[in-house]
């Protein structure tokens, strides 16, 4: 780990990642071990890791898998499920599972080809999806939190793509934990702040079996592209997408960033789920398939 | 007389007696996308490769 000066051998690796996770988990005052956390679980190495770690650590930490029914001819969806399910029965814990087909009547490449959203790619009807049964199943099973996989490397890339085109809005947003709102649930990334190595390394060096193919729609992803960039950076100048989120945490904090009033008011509950939105009456996503739905009856 | 770096479905032939830092940048790999491993077991980047050594390279970049 050049960016920490650090060589670890395996048995030490493993008990760095769970006690720095803690650090970050008070640091940021994530959540505590009275609270009942959901893990959202992909099937992939951080997703996996962070739950590993948060049994480790002794929360009470439930998993959240969504069926997204993405095939790619490699069995995507079905794959990453069986080892979410395989994970949470070798380690007796529960696997919440949400299949999107069963639920909204089509799966992801469906949703998306129905609404005509993404020019052609799932990846904003996925997202769109994901974040709203997220944030329904953490509300309605009673979480106090939901925990996210992302780490590092997501976080840096998605700060780059939001930093080239000023998005302020987004970058007020960013951080590792989203305080819970009126209809939103709260929501935490404890891994933020390792490289995306370093999950990786986590994950084999505890023999946690994950998906290692990628979403099939994921190639050529602006995010993917990012990521490559800011790698180039870091491994010229070590330390430089640690750098860049830490900074910018910090300059948040100093008020760098000024939330928009105005979008604050305009929120409301979406009148079919309740789920706040600041769209006019239903909110994206009920509207996606209050959309689809429509298109079925009309046979398209 | 080599040594071979296997990135998914590509493979890399390279000199033998260099590190592993080194065969990466020759095969123009970012060392920051990647974890080594040989014989199961994660490799560190200052690693001599030996003749007919085989690493296998485990990409670790996800996300869409």
């Amino acid at each position: 780990m050049r960016q920490h000066k650090l060589a670890l051998c395996k048995e030490h690796y493993l008990v760095w990642v769970p006690e720095q996770t803690e650090r970050f988990i008070k640091k940021y005052d994530m959540f505590s071990h009275d609270e009942r956390v959901l893990v959202a679980v992909s099937g992939g190495k951080d997703s996996l890791s962070l739950w590993d770690i948060l049994v480790r650590l002794g929360y009470q930490a439930d998993g959240l898998y969504i069926g997204l029914g993405i095939d790619g001819g490699i069995g995507y969806s079905s794959e990453s499920q069986r080892l979410s399910q395989e994970f949470a029965d070798a380690h007796s814990q529960t696997l919440h599972v949400v299949d999107v087909e069963k639920e909204y009547g089509q799966p992801i490449p469906v949703l998306a080809e129905r609404t005509h959203r993404g020019f052609g790619k799932p990846c904003a009807v996925c997202g769109l999806t994901k974040r709203h049964v997220m944030n329904r199943i953490a509300r309605d099973l009673g979480y106090d939190v939901l925990a996210t996989g992302h780490n590092l490397d997501d976080e840096a890339a998605v700060l780059f793509g939001n930093t080239l085109v000023w998005e302020g809005s987004y970058l007020l947003r960013q951080g590792p934990v989203l305080p819970e709102s009126p209809g939103l649930a709260r929501k935490v990334k404890p891994l933020c702040r390792f490289y995306e190595r370093e999950m990786t390394a986590y994950a084999i060096a505890r023999g946690i079996e994950y998906i290692y193919e990628e979403c099939p729609f994921a190639e050529g992803s602006t995010s993917i592209y990012y990521k490559e960039i800011l790698n180039q950076l870091e491994t010229a100048r070590p330390g430089a997408k640690l750098t860049f989120y830490l900074r910018f945490l910090e300059a948040r904090r100093n008020g760098l960033f000024r939330e928009d009033e105005k979008a604050i008011r305009n929120l409301h509950p979406c009148p079919n789920c309740e789920q706040p939105t600041s769209a006019p009456g239903l909110c994206s996503f009920c509207r996606m398939i209050e959309k689809v739905d429509q298109s079925e009856i009309l046979g398209e | 007389m080599a040594a071979k770096l296997i990135l998914r479905d590509k493979e890399y032939e390279v000199r033998p007696g260099m590190t592993l830092l080194d065969a990466l940048k020759k095969s123009n790999i970012l060392p920051e996308s990647i974890i080594a491993t040989r014989a199961g077991e994660m490799i560190l980047e200052d690693e001599i490769l030996k003749d007919n050594d085989v690493i296998k390279l485990i990409a670790v970049i996800s996300g869409g």
